[in-house]
């Protein structure tokens, strides 16, 4: 702080440091605390409050665990973000390498410059797009059926998978972006090292370039993780019935039951799921949270 | 053929597959909106026509929604900028335990689904007699682009010489002028990178945006109710224009950057 005044004087420090603290306070940290203080109160009409049945109370949580299909719903949620975010890993590790270290800078910048496109075009029109796609008359079908695969039209919107197909196309760019910064600042003579030591392809990934893509991975993980479990956009458009998001449920309380109470309730679960996964990433991968911010 | 070629192909090949899975889907969209059927598919092809455009163009809620898109982007792009450069700054000037303390708060709302951001914004606001409307959206925004702007000036701050700003305190200019005119200018390109992304994040935005925006629509909330309230191929032929404004975007900015490569080229040689 002084080592600021010294340099920008006082007047000046003084508006930066406004500025951050109401950021930080406004718009972060408080809203926080407010939601989680909601959680604990209950929802009553107008006349009631202050009076004695206004108090702090843990049944809104008791609302969630008395709920077996919430808490399934819950659960799914969490499997199938985990899922989402292993085939990402799966399908990005190998592209993140070559682009990072086979391919011509060159053609690396061009091969970005072409994701731009995807990635600047809304999460919406990229989970509409895989609506189009799956439904009953449409391209997938057809060209299946036209090569002869299958006799009948697939219903592919129905239960996870049309989700999982949707998330997965939403948010791998997601992870790709963090893997081929990480797997990039690695020493290429350090690759070539270990080859002419005698290292299998094996053996130097992973001894040599997984470890160094470490916060990379970290990173992709966490974002993609957090991007499904809180994806409101690809559940709404490439669910069904039997298969329901934890986000349509928060949906659910504060735009239909109107019930802000058990709605932040909910979200504060939400939002502890995914402190728990980032804390769970940085414990099992050993990194550090500015490595994940990179 | 010996097994380097085949990796070599190999890899080609996938990369080919990725590129196709990410493209395809948009142009299967973006050509619905050019086929004359009323449910949007490419297949079977009906014919070329115009009629979507149209219904798009004469659609009063979509100009209402470009206009409040545009307006809360142009918000969150002047608020978030400065928020996020001030407190780079500041990050960048304290003790490192400080540092890593306001880092991690810092960061922390990159890592909120944005439901939970939505609804803790219009909690909060809400105790103080705000109800929900665009200005909420706006504020709720801010909190994780301010985030994604400190970032870039933060990484970009990494390659300042404090040393400037001590000679020219030596030399007598005035607090304002050090940033005015030292500082400020080293930061351009990330300050630049910053706005860009904050308008992107913003016009983007559904999660946030939908728990805040009260009965105000934005685009992505009007493409989101279209899709639920019964489909036509009218949002096809909205996505096919944003997709073309991308496209027109990313040849410029490829144009540009080729341009400042050769130039930078230029210099070398000429001080070669």
């Amino acid at each position: 702080m002084q080592e600021l005044i010294r340099r920008y004087g006082i007047s000046l420090s003084v508006i930066m440091a406004a500025m951050t603290a109401f950021w930080l306070l406004a718009l972060v940290v408080i809203p926080n605390l407010v939601l989680f203080k909601f959680s604990f109160r209950l929802y009553l009409p107008v006349d009631q409050l202050g009076g004695p049945n206004d108090v702090y109370t843990l049944k809104n949580y008791a609302t969630f665990f008395s709920s077996p299909i919430h808490i399934n719903v819950f659960f799914l949620t969490i499997l199938y973000s985990s899922l989402v975010t292993i085939i990402c890993l799966a399908v990005t590790y190998p592209l993140a390498y070559i682009l990072a270290k086979v391919l011509k800078p060159t053609d690396t910048a061009t091969f970005f410059l072409v994701l731009l496109i995807p990635l600047w075009v809304s999460e919406i029109l990229r989970s509409f797009a895989w609506f189009i796609i799956l439904s009953m008359q449409g391209p997938l079908n057809a060209i299946l059926t036209g090569i002869g695969l299958i006799d009948k039209p697939i219903r592919w919107i129905s239960g996870f998978q049309s989700v999982v197909i949707g998330l997965v196309y939403a948010y791998i760019l997601f992870m790709l972006f963090p893997i081929y910064n990480a797997i990039q600042a690695l020493d290429t003579n350090q690759i070539e090292a270990s080859q002419d030591l005698g290292a299998s392809t094996w053996r130097t990934h992973w001894r040599v370039i997984i470890p160094h893509a470490k916060p990379g991975i970290a990173s992709g993980c966490v974002m993609v993780f957090m991007l499904c479990a809180g994806s409101v956009v690809v559940p709404t458009t490439l669910a069904s019935t039997n298969s329901r998001w934890f986000t349509e449920i928060i949906q659910q309380w504060m735009f239909e039951g109107l019930d802000w109470n058990v709605g932040s309730a909910y979200a504060f679960l939400l939002l502890a799921l995914c402190i728990l996964f980032v804390s769970l990433v940085m414990r099992v991968l050993n990194v550090r949270l500015v490595d994940i911010a990179k | 053929m010996n097994s380097q070629t085949f990796a070599k192909i190999t890899m080609r090949v996938y990369l080919a597959l990725f590129l196709a899975y990410m493209l395809l889907p948009l142009a299967i969209m973006g050509g619905a909106g050019l086929n004359n059927t009323r449910f949007p598919s490419v297949y079977p092809w009906v014919g070329i026509t115009d009629r979507w455009f149209v219904d798009l163009w004469n659609d009063q809620r979509m100009w209402g929604a470009v206009r409040n898109t545009t307006w809360v982007a142009l918000a969150v792009v002047a608020i978030s900028v400065p928020i996020g450069t001030a407190a780079a700054i500041l990050l960048n000037s304290v003790k490192p335990k400080v540092r890593s303390f306001l880092y991690g708060f810092m960061v922390a709302p990159i890592l909120t689904p944005g439901a939970v951001i939505g609804i803790s914004t219009l909690l909060f606001w809400n105790s103080f007699g705000v109800s929900a409307g665009l200005y909420l959206s706006v504020l709720g925004q801010v909190s994780f682009v301010a985030a994604y702007v400190m970032l870039l000036v933060l990484a970009r701050l990494q390659s300042f010489d404090p040393g400037l700003e001590e000679a020219a305190l030596d030399l007598g200019a005035s607090h304002g002028q050090v940033i005015r005119r030292i500082l400020v200018p080293h930061l351009y390109p990330a300050i630049g990178a910053g706005a860009i992304i904050a308008f992107f994040q913003s016009v983007e935005n559904f999660n946030v945006t939908l728990f805040t925006r009260g009965n105000s629509d934005t685009l992505t909330v009007y493409v989101g109710s279209k899709i639920r309230s019964g489909i036509t191929p009218t949002i096809n032929a909205l996505a096919l224009l944003l997709i073309i404004v991308t496209v027109v975007c990313a040849i410029i900015y490829e144009v540009l950057r080729r341009r400042a490569e050769k130039r930078a080229a230029a210099l070398v040689a000429v001080e070669e």
